[in-house]
């Protein structure tokens, strides 16, 4: 127990040095900003694109943004975990199907890490995955509509962190559980954990045409923590590797039992043994219960299916498939160098990071140097695996990144800094302050085998003064640096939405030439759409009422509907008639208890409205889409439960 | 067969690159429109230039009342055959005809020519000039006339907030190259004919 309070107040006083030490050199830097030119170096002309696109995840807003680098300009929040009643996600009857789980409608959760679709070890730009935490979940969005189009939930999982990671050419995506848990679930003990708990690591294939997804199979590994994990690439391609905490499988007190191991590890997979042992039969399936949702780009709308059982793998039982690299101290990061060879750990306890080598490891392997075992699997030899330790005095090293230019960039959240240093060398070059406390840092394509190495984005926790205060909350923020140079050079300070937790980043003309406009009315295939006026109509179905409508500049079809009644269920199914780029209309209902449409050109969206009052009721257009957009309106008369005042529905009848 | 003669073939068979290209192209430009709005008039239709252009060009028309454009035109029917028929008569005067017939068909192909761009005036004007009389938006001149949206019926006009240009495409110069050439036939022929 002393030890624990002298460690604490070790650790708190670094902290306080660190942060004033920040606070002197922020007024430094401020000068220094103001008497160069950066300001040219972020600024993109009116009327200009920026060069990069930066996906930024919300952290626990549940969503993604996304930004133009250098600008730091916000363009769009892209919904994905959480209802979003600006577009309707979440709220429309098409995608309230995304959020379903088995534990129910989960309109919320915690996005992390987003990861770009790769060919060959490079970014495509096709979909970027990201995962959600707390009921574990990978979501695909579609870069060509930047639309979530498919969300599949993990089974045997609790805390989805190590995801969503893809593999080079994006055969799978991996979903490793934080949390180890009883699997299957059961009502146990919790001082019974260590043992009795297990940790899935799960690998979702991906559909190189369509990008569906399915959870192939499900490692059950020991009950440690599994934290942050990466591919391997080029040479290592086939491996994953996976940081991992809580080797003490202590369930109490976690800050201080589960930082007593001098040493965790990080988890190697040979994901390409287990997948060949799976192919031949291999794997047990295991009942599960599990919701995966697709939307349908065709139909405009999405369907949740629940899926019964999932192919479980225990490692015993593929022999070479797993091994342990012992890594201090509590390593949290889990980075892969551009060619392959060095697998970064950064032990958040410790200053050093420790980098593995890929070569030694399979040397180790071949020549059996193992220090012993946990629970079967070899843990190799610490000095028979390590290529070497950056020695710097940070604190809190977190996650690297790399440059394709043999540079590596390394987070400290306590220092608040980045560190850049050499592979190989391992000496460190240079290191510019955070403001304050940063966590993941982005370079685009620097978890790829070709990073783009001109900007890197630090994702900062901690604002306090840098912006004009907002009460007690203030914004969370990034941070963007040159790194074209030697030295690194901040440009920019921008705000963000959520936690940026992490981020990933593409050279917009990947992406940008692939972006849809609008969607082919032809191709609509809602089965409520009405593709043209002439198609709008009403249909009664006992109290169900089933209202087809169009909408286009400046009015609705219909735009007067009578013979509505209270109690009724009325379902607004809109159709945007619109075929013009950056047209879309919007609908809302008074007293509709959900959120408006937002419909885009050829697309098709419902939303229920229940009447509980008799009388005229108004609804309009709440995207200004024309000069005569506020004309853009209608009326529903509702009348009595039991009235009969026939179902009648008109646009532009002469009135006298 | 004679050098004139063979120009003339040449300058019958021309036109019927109206049936592979356009003939004619209206462009309208605005700041809100980055990718102005486009349509093709070909011989016998009209099309985009991109996808859904006549689409939003009447949608954006319809504000100040002005009517969609149809689908089909009777000229779609009457083009096309004044073009087949000219070139037959064109294919027989270069076979059998001596190099006056030339003349009376450049003379032809101008006439009909002129009358074609007349009737494309006389669609424009109408288009333009015909207004819904419950239009959204009505302008007026400074006069205080009714303002007209006609198009230019060659080169380029400001309308509103829009600027559009009429220009012939590919289609047009086939024709135009074909009148040209039979004039040309004419005078071959007329030289040669002097000569012995
Ligand atoms: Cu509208």
């Amino acid at each position: 127990m002393k030890n624990i309070i002298k460690s604490t107040i070790a650790m708190l006083s670094v902290l306080v040095a660190f942060t004033s030490c920040n606070n002197s050199e922020k007024s430094d830097s401020k000068s220094g900003a103001l008497a160069s030119n950066v300001a040219e170096k972020v600024y993109v002309a009116p009327g200009e694109h920026d060069e990069f696109y930066a996906f930024i995840s919300g952290g626990f807003s549940g969503q993604l943004s996304v930004y133009g680098l250098p600008s730091g300009r916000l363009f769009k929040v892209i919904p994905v975990f959480s209802q979003d009643a600006e577009k309707a996600y979440g709220y429309n009857e098409e995608t309230k199907p995304m959020l379903n789980t088995s534990h129910g409608f989960v309109p919320w959760d915690d996005s992390h890490h987003p990861d770009i679709s790769q060919t060959a070890g490079e970014i495509d730009g096709r979909w970027i995955f990201i995962n959600g935490n707390n009921t574990p979940r990978i979501a695909k969005i579609d870069l060509s509509t930047f639309e979530t189009t498919e969300i599949i939930e993990i089974p045997n999982s609790a805390g989805n962190h190590s995801s969503s990671f893809v593999t080079e050419n994006t055969e799978y995506v991996v979903a490793g559980t934080r949390f180890s848990v009883p699997i299957p679930q059961r009502d146990m003990p919790i001082k019974d954990y260590k043992g009795n708990f297990k940790g899935s690591l799960s690998f979702i294939s991906v559909d190189p045409e369509h990008g569906h997804m399915d959870i192939k199979f499900q490692l059950i590994m020991p009950g440690f923590d599994y934290d942050l994990s990466h591919p391997g690439r080029g040479k290592s391609h086939g491996w994953f590797f996976f940081t991992t905490y809580n080797t003490e499988e202590a369930s109490t007190l976690m800050e201080v039992n589960a930082s007593q191991n001098d040493k965790d590890f990080i988890a190697a997979v040979n994901w390409k043994k287990i997948e060949e042992y799976v192919n031949n039969g291999g794997g047990t399936m295991m009942p599960a219960n599990y919701a995966h949702n697709v939307y349908d780009e065709s139909t405009h709308m999405a369907t949740s299916t629940m899926k019964k059982e999932v192919l479980t793998v225990n490692p015993l039982d593929v022999p070479g498939a797993v091994y342990f690299l012992p890594t201090p101290k509590s390593p949290h990061g889990c980075d892969v160098d551009p060619t392959g060879e060095y697998i970064i750990g950064n032990g958040k306890l410790s200053s050093a990071l420790t980098v593995h080598s890929f070569t030694k490891m399979l040397d180790a392997i071949e020549n059996e140097k193992f220090a012993g075992d946990a629970y079967g699997i070899p843990i190799i030899n610490f000095e028979d695996v390590l290529a070497g330790t950056v020695e710097s005095s940070g604190l809190g090293p977190l996650h690297t990144e790399f440059d394709g230019k043999g540079n590596a960039y390394t987070t400290f959240f306590i220092s608040s800094e980045v560190v850049k240093w050499k592979l190989g060398t391992w000496e460190v070059i240079d290191r510019q302050p955070c403001y304050y406390s940063v966590g993941h840092l982005m370079i685009p394509g620097g978890n790829s085998r070709k990073p783009f190495g001109k900007y890197v984005v630090a994702m900062n926790k901690i604002t306090k003064d840098r912006y004009l205060p907002t009460g007690p909350e203030v914004t969370q923020s990034a941070q963007l640096y040159d790194i074209s140079g030697e030295k690194m050079e901040l440009l920019l300070d921008f705000p963000t939405i959520g936690e940026p937790h992490y981020a990933a980043g593409a050279p917009a003309d990947l992406i940008k030439a692939r972006s849809k406009k609008i969607f082919n009315l032809e191709d609509n295939n809602h089965p409520y759409a009405a593709k043209s006026e002439g198609e709008t109509k009403v249909v009664r179905d006992g109290n169900t009422v089933h209202i087809y409508m169009t909408t286009i500049r400046s009015h609705f079809s219909p735009d007067n509907i009578e013979g509505i009644r209270v109690g009724d269920k009325v379902y607004f199914h809109v159709t945007n008639l619109e075929q013009d780029y950056d047209v879309p209309h919007g609908i809302s209902m008074i007293g509709a208890n959900t959120s408006e449409l937002l419909i885009m050109p050829g697309q098709t969206e419902t939303f229920t409205w229940e009447p509980k009052q008799e009388g005229v009721w108004p609804f309009y257009c709440t995207d200004f889409c024309s000069a005569l957009h506020q004309e853009m309106q209608g009326y529903v008369r509702v009348s009595a439960k039991n009235a009969n005042t026939p179902l009648k529905w008109s646009l532009g009848e002469d009135i006298e | 067969m004679k050098k004139s003669n063979i120009i003339m073939l040449l300058a019958a068979i021309l036109p019927l690159g109206l049936f592979l290209f356009p003939l004619w192209k209206i462009t309208l430009e605005a700041p809100q429109y980055p990718t102005p709005l486009g349509m093709y008039i070909h011989i016998n239709d009209f099309s985009d230039v991109n996808p859904h252009d006549i689409k939003n060009i009447n949608l954006m028309n319809h504000y100040v009342g002005m009517k969609y454009i149809p689908d089909a035109i009777p000229e779609f029917k009457i083009f096309p055959a004044g073009i087949l028929i000219t070139t037959l008569i064109g294919l027989i005067i270069a076979f059998k005809g001596n190099y006056k017939w030339f003349l009376f068909w450049f003379i032809l192909m101008m006439v009909l020519s002129s009358a074609g761009l007349y009737d494309f005036y006389i669609w424009e004007h109408d288009y333009g000039h015909n207004l819904d009389p419950k239009a959204i938006m009505k302008f007026t001149n400074p006069d205080g006339s009714q303002m007209g949206f006609q198009p230019p019926l060659f080169g380029t006009k400001d309308i509103l907030n829009f600027r559009a240009h009429s220009y012939p495409r590919l289609g047009a110069y086939f024709l135009g190259l074909g009148i040209a050439a039979s004039l040309f036939a004419y005078l071959v022929g007329k030289k040669t004919h002097k000569k012995p």
